[in-house]
Order: C-alpha cells, then structure tokens, then sequence
C-alpha cells in the first residue's frame, strides 16, 4: 500500500466546498491532469494564494465539513494531480469522503479539539504529516515539535484503499 | 423501534454488508449527465471494462451545456451520445428533447416510490420527492453503478422534519427549505437522510416537494425524502396505470414505503412555517438566510429563473403572475430558463412565455445554464443575481459574483424593483 504524508497546507475554515476546490467552468476537461493549475483558485481565505501557497504541498489539514457542495469527483482529482494524496479534517461531506477513497486517496477525521491543537502548534507550518492507513497512526512534526494521533479508517474504506479502489473491488465482487 | 423510509428502502435493495454498517445496495437507476459521465466512461473504457448492467435502467441527457459552447463540451456531449448508441440506451435525451436531469426525469416517469438511484450530481437528491432513496455520487461510484447496478452506502441516520402550520400567501416551498436550511446549518445533516413530513408537506404537489428534496444536500443531506401518498400516485398515474387495477391498489403498494410510526429518527424537528416570510440568502453558503425584507434594497444586475429547484411550470406561472403586463427594471437582466422542453411547451401555450418578454426577460432553452456559470448567464465580477437556484457558492455564476437564492415570486419582483424585494402576494400580518 502508498504512504500518505508530506508537507501541510493550512486552511484555517470550515466548509469549504468543492466549487473552492476545482470552479465549475473546469468541469469541460476529460483529462484529470488539465485540473492542476486551477486547484483552490475559488477559495475565500484570508491572505490564501494558490500559486504561492500550494508549491510542495502534500497534505491539507483544515477544519469542518470539508468538500461540501457538488458531487464531482474532479475535487479529489484536482488534489491528487498537485499530489495532495490525504486530508486531514475534523469532518468531511459525504459525497467527497467516498470519492478520496474510491480513488485511492486518504481522508483523516479527528475531533475539533485534536485539529485545534495541530492549528495552535503547527500552523502556518512548515510541517508534516505522516498517516499509516493500517496502523491507524497520524504524526504531525514540525519546528522541532510533534504529535501523535489514532485514526480509524473503516473495514470497508480501508478494503478500498487495499483494492486500489471501488471499481476493480466492485467488479470482481458483484 | 420502526423504520424509516431509507431503513425500509436499504432493507429491500441490500445485495452485500461487506463491513458492519456498510450496505451495498442494488440500484433501480443510474440517471448520467455529460459533465460527470464522460470520465466515467472513458475510465472503464481504459479498464476494459465499456459494458453497463442494465441499457433500460439507465438514463442519460444533456443538460449542463446546451448547445455546446466549444469544442471540449462538444466532445463530452459526443462521448456521452456515442456511449448511448452503442449500449443501446433508448432513453438519452440529445438537443431539443432535453431539459435540467432532475426536472426531465421525472417529468418522464422514471422514479418510482422506493427506488434506489444514483447519479453524478449532488442535486440527485431531489427524487426523493417521490419516496426514492436517491443520492448523488461522484465519478467512481457512478462507474461501478453503470457496470454493476450496485453502490455501497453506509447506513444513514434519518432526520425527521416535521413542517407544521400553514404556509402564508406569497411564502412557497422555497422559503420553507431556505429557512430549514437556515435553521440547521450546511453541515445540519452530513451523512443523514432528512425525512419531510407534516401538514405542509403533505398539502404540497409533487413541484414543491421536489423544490424542498432539492436542497436537502445543502444541509449536507444524503438525500431529502417524503413518503408517497395520493399526490405522489396521481403524478405517476400516466406511467403506472397498466400496472395497477386503480390508484388505490398502487397507493397500497407504495405505502410498503411509508415510514413506522414509531420509526427509529436519529431527531425529530419541528418546523412551524406560519409566520414565515419570503426569504434570501446574504452570503456564500446556503445557510446564510435572511427573510427578503431585512434585505430589500440589494442593488441587483442579473435575475435568474430556472434550475432543477426552480425552474418548473408553477414557478414559471408564479413569476409570469407578477411580472404580466409590467416591465423589469431597466438595469436589471432578466434570465428565463424553462427546466424541460415540456415545461417550455405549456409555458408557451399559457402565454407565460409571452409575459416574460414583453416584460424585457431573456427566455433561453431549457438548460442548467446560469446556475453554475458554466455556459450562459455568467457574471462579471462584482455583480449581483437573485437566483432561483440552489448553490450561492463563491465563484459558482462567474468569479466575484454574489448569488442571493430566492424563490421565483421574490425573483420576479425584484427584477420590477431592480433590487431585492418581496413580492405583492405577500403581504406582511396576513
Ligand atoms: S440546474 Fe444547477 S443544480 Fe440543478 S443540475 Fe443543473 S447545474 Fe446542477
């Protein structure tokens, strides 16, 4: 199985939604890897500029109902073309959590409090996380500082991310 | 402890509970679009695997961009049109028999009480009107569901809405969804099914519960769902009636759908909807609601009626009702697009058509069109629209645009008053 970890991007705001992520007018492109220079080009956060901000970026750490709004599948996409392959939040929408998965890629839930503390000590960064979808192990570090963390991934999402995804998963099952 | 619709829809679908509390579920539908079908098939094109499970089970049109505007959204209509052919999908709708997914499929019979659906399109939610369990996906989920007919959900918890009192003249569905919205936040009910019942509800035709499901997922919702009941069996009608003896006999084999009444709701709220008033939204996300009257006077440029929220024939006639044998504002613009082309039809027929040009409205084909700025209708930046749509995300109708979602009257009346207004049906301590 991949690892999932890297440098952190800090965006300090709930709900952003999947129009931020990857705008509507850059649903025409068939091919995932068009999406690149567009991620995050939408978002409304104080001070954020993608061009500067996402460079060498492999994780996001945000906080509540990230990914909400649309269904496309293009806002995980968009992500893993600029290699952000995990999420860590303190909740995601449903739609966008399925996809990460479906595609392979890592979402992390931990509780308000645990993403407060990694914002309070980490953020702006630099940092790092490190996430390990079979031990349940999340360390972030940075500044000579670091913490630990447990995650659950479920049976099935885990399944998924083993399967190499939904489909391949599906089809032999079903 | 009973059940609730989902519960029963989830008990009679389940194929596989590969891990606990997972269901794989068996679909009765898979409605596709060209923005989101596309990479689907060209993703199972590349794994080999170009089949789908079921031609008959399977429905696809055209309708985020229509006419083509380029070459790449000509080439996702040609992907999804090619694909249709070759797996013999009869029910594709192309240019000049399409309309907005979630207005044209039902509008052709194609949900049912009880039916599992899925499609690419978050607003899926909105055939839970008719007692469906449907829920939007994204692109790997529709893939699987196009080749097997299967897609895997985890239990959801239900939220039971309970929409009481009398809704007020010139105070619509719309209102009544703005302001549950309002009330329990975009995040409200992430990974939930909301359940819609109550007086209200039942009182409402299928349009307005289509309108109330529509939004569910701006609360987060999996799906919006209202039991089925005679409205919802005189709707179908046309469709079922070679398959029941009479509406009675359909009604009793829907009921199989109606929730307990001791069913298992993670939550009840009430929602009293007496003293409602018109209202907006102020900001970018749904749930920043305010009725019209704390924000009349909003200098708007654009007005936009139409979408699958919206965009249906009482809408049109709410909003031609106000705007006949007036003018709208000289510096608004005013955007009319009927969600099918039936809709388009009777609007014709009626004269509403008619109204919204002689009134100075721009009457486009149906389309998604301005609601997601991905065709016509885009903004400039710094421009504001009253929008009948769903979605007031930041960027959504064009960047540094701002989208106030309203109903069709409120749209109506603040494209005469070149500002947000409240309409003349309502009439505030009536
Ligand atoms: S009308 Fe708008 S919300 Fe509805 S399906 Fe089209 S783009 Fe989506």
């Amino acid at each position: 199985m991949k690892t999932f970890g890297g440098n952190i991007l800090f965006l300090d705001r709930s709900d952003i939604n999947t129009d931020e992520i990857i705008p509507a007018k850059y649903l025409t492109e068939i091919s995932r890897q068009a999406l690149k220079p567009y991620l995050l080009e939408d978002l409304k956060l104080e001070g954020f500029d993608p061009a500067s901000d996402l460079a060498g970026k492999q994780v996001i750490v945000t906080r509540d109902n990230f990914g909400c709004g649309s269904s496309r599948e293009h806002a995980p996409w968009a992500l893993e073309v600029n290699g952000i392959n995990l999420v860590i939040a303190s909740g995601f929408a449903r739609i966008f959590r399925q996809n990460m998965f479906n595609c392979g890629m890592l979402a992390v839930e931990l509780a308000p409090e645990q993403i407060e503390a990694i914002f309070s000590k980490f953020s702006p960064g630099p940092a790092r996380a490190e996430a390990d979808p079979r031990t349940g192990q999340l360390v972030i570090s940075g500044n000579g500082k670091s913490l630990e963390f447990s995650f659950r991934l479920g049976e099935f999402d885990l399944a998924l991310v083993q399967a190499g995804g939904w489909v391949e998963y599906a089809d032999s099952r079903y | 402890m009973g059940q609730t619709i989902a519960d029963k829809i989830f008990a009679s679908h389940v194929v596989d509970r590969p891990a606990e509390g997972v269901f794989v579920l068996r679909l009765d539908a898979v409605f596709c679009h060209e923005i989101t079908t596309p990479p689907a098939i060209v993703d199972l094109e590349a794994r080999g695997k170009d089949r789908v499970f079921a031609p008959d089970r399977i429905k696809a049109v055209i309708d985020h961009v229509t006419p083509a505007k380029d070459s790449k959204t000509a080439t996702q209509g040609k992907i999804l049109r090619d694909w249709a052919r070759r797996h013999g999908i009869k029910d594709f709708f192309d240019i000049g028999r399409n309309g907005v997914c979630h207005a044209l499929f039902p509008e052709q019979g194609f949900v049912r009480p009880g039916y599992t659906i899925i499609m690419g399109d978050s607003h899926t939610c909105t055939h839970g009107a008719f007692g469906a369990f449907a829920a939007g996906v994204g692109t790997t989920d529709l893939e699987v569901g196009i080749l097997k007919g299967v897609c895997a959900f985890r239990r959801p918890r239900t939220i039971r809405i309970e929409i009481t009192g009398s809704l007020p003249a010139g105070v619509f569905a719309k209102d009544v969804i703005l302001s549950v919205i309002g009330r329990i936040g975009v995040n409200g009910a992430t990974d939930r099914v909301i359940e819609f019942g109550g007086p209200v509800v039942e009182a409402m035709g299928m349009e307005e519960r289509m309108t109330l499901c529509n939004m569910a997922v701006e609360a987060g919702a999996t799906s919006g769902i209202c039991a089925p009941d005679m409205t919802t069996v005189k709707f179908l009608w046309p469709f079922i009636s070679q398959q029941y003896g009479s509406p009675q006999e359909a009604l009793e084999d829907y009921l199989r759908f109606a929730p307990d009444p001791d069913a298992d709701y993670e939550q009840v709220i009430e929602h009293d909807v007496s003293n409602l008033s018109p209202q907006a939204t102020y900001g970018y996300k749904p749930d920043q609601v305010k009725p019209v009257s704390e924000l009349a006077g909003t200098p708007i440029d654009q007005v936009y009626l139409g979408s699958c929220t919206n965009g249906r024939l009482e809408d049109l006639q709410v909003a031609a009702g106000i705007l006949a044998g007036k003018q709208i504002a000289p510096s608004v613009r005013m955007i009319v697009s009927p969600a099918t082309p039936q809709i388009y039809a009777q609007a014709l027929e009626q004269g509403l058509i008619a109204t919204f040009i002689q009134a100075g409205a721009c009457v486009t084909n149906p389309t998604c069109g301005a609601c997601l700025g991905m065709s016509n209708g885009v903004l400039a930046e710094g421009e504001v629209c009253a929008a009948t749509t769903n979605r007031n995300f930041n960027g959504r109708m064009g960047k540094g645009g701002m989208i106030h979602l309203v109903s069709p009257a409120t749209a109506a009346a603040s494209a005469l008053a070149g500002h947000l207004a409240n309409s003349e049906l309502y009439q505030e301590g009536k």
